[in-house]
């Protein structure tokens, strides 16, 4: 006896404990089974590009903040860079190294909220988002320590940092370095060879490397495609090639690739801080530019390795102290545009999941 | 065989179970903030305020809003009484932007965290609040302020806020700021 | 202090004593039978209530701890009133009935969602003279009656007109009916090496612990057992991550408060019964035997909890996959296991046979390995006809 079923359809968001923020997926179902996606976007649109047009060029580093709010030091970091380029601004040797510190520590917060989300998406009950939060919390003391906020920093400033370490600064920072990695190995304990997970995310969501690099993913997921492609080493900017660290690949490509990806990811962070800290050097952490800065007609990208993949600013100037028009090429919303392909055909607990594994940020999606 | 990978996770969390938690009992623990808080409450001196506006303009938000009046001798150049000085900071995202571009160490960041209000209203600070306001300003770019330690009723004098003193009245005594002329 | 031990047995010879001193011999008997019945029935379900508050006050402390936070641990010493508040918020709170529901069906479910679960108390045996009745098929009355839940999880999804309860209530008829199969199975085993199907006789015949001397049953039933219970890793029903809160999405106030409460209640029953089972009842020293009885379901329940606060959740298809492949299998063998020991030592088993058998429990997980694997990925071909239809 054949029963004759129709396709439902479902609203998945944007108020829906899993879709990281307010994410929309309209979804049609064949039982469980997804025929259709199609996502929304939209829910956070802030306008920052236009925003950014009506503010002077400092004044536009408190926008970034608010675009991938979890990791707003890169954003910030991205956005520094391009206006520098386009200024021709060198900042001092301190600055940069306070950078690349800051950019790796959050790089860890983003990786271990990415990480703790899919778990929880997994349906691991909040326990690993727990661990992972407690972490992240010693990450936000350090941010606190050196520039007064805990998520919209606003720290970098054109031409350096907006202020030099504090002295609290360096105990906390080796104590939270000999920790992390102590940490790191028990995430790994507590779920890593669990069969209930592996089951859950071994070839399951599996994203080609031809198909990543056609879609312009980036960052971990196309790493955990095993395309080894990071603006770390592909494009040292700031000092990035006086590190040491390794690429994690992935190998498949499936769900459980970029979680290991992520995971291995934040070994690396705490190896490259390691090396930072024991390099920086003593001097200025800013080069005199003054708060209301008037670059020169022209335009400059600047790209960085965010923690969500490559983050980019496109700054036009018109030689007056607002930017013309400032582009953001946000790797959430690019990487975003893969997950229909990859839902199709899986069911709806899958999807739940691989959207959680590509880690977006619907702040940095709709900008 | 099935279940080493479920026991190994099963023990870190029995682990957890017997260590200290990490959370903290907000009203009664307090965790103590860094001295670079970007706080709540604004610090102002109307002593050291001359009521440029260089804080209004370089705010993102223009959440600032100054009235000044001149006072004074204008021979010898007028000093400026400031009337309004309201910040609104129902809106402030607390950028520092403020502080960093104030030129005479007269408006600082706060080190407090608590003026959760039931109106808008409430929450726009007045030149007057901010003159009886207690004094805890915070060391964000204010890198002297590092390592004061504040009790509960510490207030810093306006010397001791600032930096080195190099504004127009190094010399002399800075004239008391007359209140605004009423019409009657 | 010996009153401790027979308290309950002694207080019920003491009140029927003194009705039976009150009442005229003409309506005397019926008179004890009428009140003694309305006093264990309201014993019966008001103790479990109140277990059940104890319960839920458990499980969000213990979640607390095992999560590195604190827990609920301001209302009350200790949070300890928490689960009060709770409830008066929840009958405090509107009632909304959303427009498009099916309103007799979406009303009666979580009020006929609460009677199975109670109906189960009735059998159980809290002590050795502290039971209300001793059906001699008790066990299958348990398993027969909380079967029926499925229907009012069923009748919530469908009433509430919503796609997530709908997804929710499809999934809970799959998934408890599949596990109803091992569940029963699991049980076929303890009532083999004891013979009788009576509660209390079972919690008689163990002169040690069946979980010692049936280490496969208790797995698999206490797989099943969380799995009828729809908690992790088995919560699919409500899918907290996936479909918010599944079947009772769209109840709220006191509505919701029922099937909170209700699923505490059949933790509370099966834990219960797993006690009964697996770990000798009220059977333990010194204490007296409701102590341990109590005590004993509480552990049982603070395992599951621990589980909960561990595992991730699996997928619908891996779930029935693991119900038939996995824990079927497993069961059966028991079975059979069991059925071959009670044959060569009817007159009772060796001692050594506890490590034989939770030899044979270990090496059958390891020959699951081999021959069962989670279906991980099953990537459907859409029909190209469906794509795009949204
Ligand atoms: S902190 Fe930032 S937003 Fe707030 S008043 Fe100062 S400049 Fe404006
Ligand atoms: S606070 Fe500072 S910047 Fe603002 S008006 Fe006064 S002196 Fe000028």
């Amino acid at each position: 006896m054949a029963f004759r079923t129709e396709p439902i359809t479902v609203n998945f968001g944007p108020q829906h404990p899993s879709t990281h923020g307010v994410f929309r997926m309209r979804v049609t179902f064949d039982g469980e089974v997804i025929v259709d996606m199609e996502p929304v976007f939209g829910y956070l649109h802030r306008g920052s590009e236009k925003l950014a047009e009506e503010r002077t060029y400092t004044q536009v580093i408190t926008l970034t903040d608010r675009l991938d709010y979890v990791a707003s030091m890169s954003n910030n970091l991205a956005y520094v860079l391009a206006v520098e380029k386009l200024c021709g601004i060198n900042p001092p040797e301190r600055a940069q190294y306070i950078r690349v510190i800051m950019a790796e520590l959050v790089r860890i917060a983003s990786h271990l909220m990415g990480l703790g989300f899919l778990l929880n998406d997994l349906g691991a009950f909040a326990t690993p988002l727990m661990y992972m939060f407690r972490e992240r919390e010693k990450i936000m003391d350090l941010f606190e320590m050196v520039c007064g906020a805990r998520i919209t920093f606003s720290y970098m400033r054109i031409g350096g940092v907006a202020e030099d370490l504090p002295p609290e600064f360096y105990p906390a920072m080796t104590r939270f370095l000999k920790e992390m990695p102590g940490y790191i190995d028990e995430y790994e304990a507590l779920l890593r060879e669990n069969e209930i997970l592996l089951a859950r995310t071994k070839n399951v969501g599996i994203l080609q490397p031809d198909k990543a690099i056609n879609g312009s993913v980036s960052g971990p997921n196309l790493r955990g495609s095993g395309v080894p492609w990071d603006l770390r080493r592909a494009d040292p900017y700031e000092i990035y090639d006086r590190f040491e660290f390794d690429l994690p690949l992935g190998k498949v490509g499936d769900t459980y690739d970029r979680f290991l990806v992520r995971l291995e990811e934040m070994r690396q962070s705490v190896r490259i801080l390691n090396q930072a800290m024991e390099q920086i050097p003593k001097g200025p952490v800013r080069a005199s530019v003054p708060m209301l800065v008037r670059p020169p007609i022209g335009d400059a990208y600047a790209h960085v390795e965010a923690p969500k993949g490559e983050l980019g600013f496109y700054v036009v100037s018109d030689n007056s102290i607002a930017p013309y028009r400032c582009k953001i090429r946000s790797p959430s919303f690019i990487n975003l545009t893969v997950l229909r392909d990859m839902v199709l055909g899986w069911k709806l607990a899958d999807m739940i999941v691989i959207f959680g594994s590509l880690d977006v940020n619907m702040g940095e999606v709709d900008r | 065989m099935y279940g080493i990978g479920i026991a190994k996770g099963m023990l870190v969390t029995i682990k957890h179970l017997f260590r200290r938690t990490f959370t903290v009992q907000y009203p009664e623990e307090r965790l103590k903030v860094y001295p670079r808080y970007r706080g709540q409450e604004f610090v102002w001196y109307e002593e050291r305020c001359t009521g440029c506006a260089t804080c209004a303009k370089y705010c993102p938000l223009g959440i600032i809003k100054i009235v000044t009046h001149p006072v004074g001798n204008p021979a010898e150049g007028f000093d400026y009484y400031v009337d309004v000085f309201d910040i609104e900071i129902a809106r402030c995202m607390f950028c520092g932007l403020c502080v960093e571009a104030c030129p005479y160490d007269a408006l600082f960041m706060g080190t407090h965290y608590e003026m959760a209000s039931y109106t808008r209203q409430k929450l726009v600070i007045n030149v007057d609040q901010l003159k009886k306001a207690k004094k805890q300003p915070s060391a964000f770019m204010r890198p002297h302020l590092l390592d004061v330690k504040y009790e509960e009723d510490t207030s810093l004098t306006p010397e001791r806020a600032g930096r080195m003193w190099q504004g127009r009245w190094a010399g002399g005594e800075k004239p008391a700021p007359q209140a605004p002329k009423t019409e009657e | 202090m010996d009153w401790v031990y027979d308290l309950f047995p002694k207080l019920h010879a003491a009140i029927e004593g003194w009705l039976r001193s009150i009442l005229p011999p003409s309506i005397e008997s019926a008179g004890v039978y009428i009140v003694m019945g309305v006093l264990s029935a309201f014993l019966l379900i008001n103790v479990p209530l109140i277990l059940v508050m104890v319960l839920i006050y458990m499980e969000r402390r213990l979640l607390g701890r095992f999560q590195h936070r604190l827990g609920p641990n301001r209302v009350g010493w200790q949070g300890t009133l928490q689960v009060i508040a709770d409830g008066i918020k929840l009958l405090t709170k509107e009632d909304i009935i959303p427009a498009n529901v099916d309103r007799w069906v979406y009303n009666l479910a979580p009020v006929l969602f609460a009677i199975p679960v109670l109906l189960v108390f009735a059998v159980v045996p809290f002590g050795e003279e502290i039971y209300l009745t001793d059906l001699n098929i008790g066990i299958l009355y348990i398993v027969a009656l909380t079967a029926t839940s499925t229907i009012f999880v069923f009748m919530a999804g469908w009433a509430s007109n919503n796609k997530y309860s709908l997804i929710g209530a499809m999934r809970s008829v799959a998934q408890l009916i599949s596990y109803e199969v091992p569940l029963v199975l699991s049980i076929v085993g303890v009532v083999l090496v004891v013979g009788s199907l009576s509660m209390r006789e079972i919690v008689d015949k163990q002169s040690i612990p069946f979980i010692l001397l049936q280490p496969l049953g208790f797995l698999v039933f206490i797989v099943a057992v969380s799995a009828e219970l729809n908690r992790s890793p088995f919560d699919l029903l409500e899918a907290e991550s996936e479909l918010v809160t599944g079947y009772h999405i769209e109840y709220s106030g006191m509505k919701f408060g029922m099937f909170y409460l209700v699923e505490y209640i059949a933790g509370l029953a099966y834990s219960a019964v797993i006690t009964t089972l697996f770990l000798g009842g009220w059977k333990g020293p010194i204490l007296p035997q409701y102590v341990w009885f109590v005590a004993k379901v509480l552990l049982v329940f603070a395992v599951l909890i621990w589980i909960r606060a561990t595992l991730p959740r699996v997928r619908i298809d891996q779930i029935m996959g693991f119900a038939w492949k996995f824990l079927f299998p497993l069961a059966l063998i028991n079975i059979f296991i069991t059925a071959l020991e009670v044959l060569l030592w009817p007159e009772g088993f060796p001692a050594w046979l506890v490590v034989v058998n939770l030899g044979v429990a270990l090496g059958l997980l390891v020959v699951m390995q081999v021959l069962f694997r989670f279906p991980g990925a099953t990537r459907h071909v859409v029909p190209q006809a469906l794509v795009g239809r949204g």
